[in-house]
């Protein structure tokens, strides 16, 4: 017997499509009307704003007086002229790709401890769950009394270390919050994703000699393309998203070090320079796009080869 | 030593290590703090307090982060945000998996943007003043009805696409009418994804304090985060960590007692729902 057939089969194309004949009675048996609120809600709150906002930007909406006029690229020369476009799109960038990298390794490396299924491994799980129950603001202020520079690390440590006011490291240092605060979500993922593995299949690789190592590198981590897909991409899209623990651990600072979109906004919101913060709003949904598409791509393709 | 029973003996301690240090430890400080008097809490640290006082602590968070009106002003507009997004993601989801033609499929392409697309949160704001809705519940609901369907949408599609359809026509065969199959067989078969979304929605929902800023600012209506941001943001003058953290305390706890219910349910949802 030969136990060679490590890595799946490729999906053949599912059944036959055979199902042409029964169009014209699906509009009586799932009639559109079902689908019709839904569609309502997203379109007015969800898109409408979207495609506003690809008409704001371009205006002086602002607090201080009550007509719009269209003005052209003002507002974009505006923000690149002071430096806080490209800013915003470094550090945004570099946030989501760290934060990704923290939640997805942390996740994983929970996973990998905690896979068998003994209750002792089903407490734990519990407790590295809990940072995804407390909410992010919450989160920030509980890091913020820790990593103070008069807070409980340095005072434990009996160091001085200005955790959060490095201009330099202070970003990965509140990417490290995110990732705690989100790699109990990614461990579930991926905990899932072991155990949809074949048992057979290990057995296989055991049977042939292979390692733990060799068996994670050449079956599990293959196995868990689908898990790496959804975590990651969730991960980096809803980290371009952040505001809360950012707010509530440096408030974007320090010298704006750590000023990502989301900050920027709500501070030149509250500055009632509205058109701006449109401006602003539009460029992030520009990154999410050029992050998103290819990304998606890639990873789908990703998950075919492996 | 064998690798093997280094590992047997190593991991649980490992475990025990990393859990102690990395949840033990914050939720310690948060513990230790929200009993602590103002005085020794300036500096926070971890020792224990060595004057307790956590029953002034809470009432003073109460009292003055207007907890009870943020409480149930936050339940006012979570809770109708997700049924909404249950129910209309619901509805939607059985048409976009049932029906097949180029339409469906752009429509549902459509509502799933949602997913990586950001909502246009200063926009959203010129649109609900010009709908009578900033500064109240029905804009917020319609904002986190919006933000979440997508989600919503996307898992109840995949997960109808799985039931089989024979279900549906024995029904159809007694004469059921489309809305009571939707009711008496979809619905009730749709509940694993259910538990899940109910869970996640009302998760983002209470945590968010970023969208409730714009949509309800602070106000009258102002939702727990809200309420304390801006105890934590009195903290420039005051130093108040023991209310910040009692009242962290008090918001996460109908989070963790939600979890605690549905734990297995929840765990199951999320697992099956993602990978697929």
């Amino acid at each position: 017997m030969t136990h060679t057939a490590v890595r799946a089969e490729p999906r053949s194309a599912a059944g036959p499509p055979r199902k042409v004949g029964r169009l014209p009675r699906a509009a009586v048996h799932h009639p559109w009307w079902f689908a019709l609120p839904a569609i309502v809600v997203f379109a007015g709150f969800f898109l409408v704003p979207n495609l506003l906002n690809f008409y704001y930007p371009f205006t002086d909406w602002s607090s201080y007086h009550a007509d719009i006029a269209f003005t052209g690229l003002d507002n974009f020369r505006t923000i690149a002229d002071d430096g806080s476009l490209l800013r915003a799109i470094r550090t945004t960038l570099l946030y989501a790709l760290l934060a990704a990298l923290f939640q997805n390794g942390f996740g994983l490396g929970l996973a990998l401890l905690l896979e068998a299924d003994s209750r002792f491994n089903r407490f734990f799980r519990a407790v590295f769950f809990l940072p995804v129950l407390i909410s992010a603001l919450a989160t920030g202020y509980v890091f913020q009394a820790l990593l103070n520079q008069d807070g409980a690390v340095n005072s434990v440590l009996g160091t001085d270390v200005p955790w959060l006011g490095s201009t330099t490291w202070t970003l990965i240092v509140v990417t490290l919050i995110h990732g705690w605060k989100w790699m109990g979500l990614s461990m579930l993922i991926y905990l899932a994703g072991l155990k949809g593995i074949p048992g057979d299949m290990l057995e296989a690789a055991r049977m042939d000699g292979a390692g733990p190592w060799r068996t994670f590198w050449s079956v599990r981590w293959p196995m868990l393309a689908p898990a790496v897909t959804f975590n990651v991409t969730t991960a980096l899209i809803g980290s371009m998203n952040t505001f809360d623990i950012v707010q509530a651990t440096t408030g974007g600072g320090p010298a704006a070090s750590t000023e990502v979109f989301n900050i920027y906004m709500f501070r030149i919101f509250g500055q009632g320079l509205y058109a701006q913060a449109s401006a602003m709003s539009l460029v992030l949904f520009l990154v999410v796009v050029a992050v998103a598409i290819p990304l998606v791509v890639g990873l789908r393709r990703r998950e075919q080869l492996l | 030593m064998n690798p093997s029973v280094a590992w047997r003996y190593g991991r649980p301690a490992l475990v025990l290590l990393l859990a102690g240090l990395a949840v033990g430890v914050p939720l310690w400080l948060v513990a230790v703090t929200s009993a602590k008097p103002q005085a020794e809490a300036i500096r926070p640290n971890l020792d224990l307090p060595r004057h307790w006082q956590p029953a002034d602590n809470y009432a003073d968070a109460v009292s003055q982060g207007e907890m009870l009106r943020g409480f149930f002003n936050s339940l006012l507009v979570v809770l109708p945000s997700v049924v909404l997004v249950l129910l209309l993601g619901a509805g939607a989801a059985w048409v976009f998996a049932r029906r097949k033609s180029k339409l469906v499929s752009a429509a549902y392409a459509l509502c799933i943007s949602g997913l990586l697309l950001p909502p246009a949160v200063i926009t959203i704001v010129m649109e609900l003043r010009q709908l009578g809705l900033s500064n109240t519940r029905p804009g917020m609901i319609a904002v986190y009805t919006g933000m979440y369907l997508s989600t919503s949408i996307f898992f109840m599609t995949g997960f109808i696409r799985a039931i089989p359809l024979e279900l549906e026509e024995a029904a159809r065969m007694d004469g059921a009418r489309p809305s009571r199959i939707f009711w008496r067989i979809v619905l009730p078969l749709l509940r694993p994804v259910i538990a899940t979304a109910t869970i996640m929605v009302m998760l983002y929902a209470w945590s968010d304090v970023f969208y409730a800023f714009f949509v309800l600012g602070g106000g009258e209506r102002a939702t727990l985060p809200l309420n304390l941001y801006q105890v934590a943001s009195a903290q420039l003058y005051l130093d108040n960590w023991h209310l910040v953290f009692a009242y962290v305390v008090v918001m996460s706890l109908p989070m963790v007692a939600v979890f605690l219910v549905g734990q297995r349910k929840i765990v199951s949802g999320i697992t099956s729902g993602a990978v697929k």
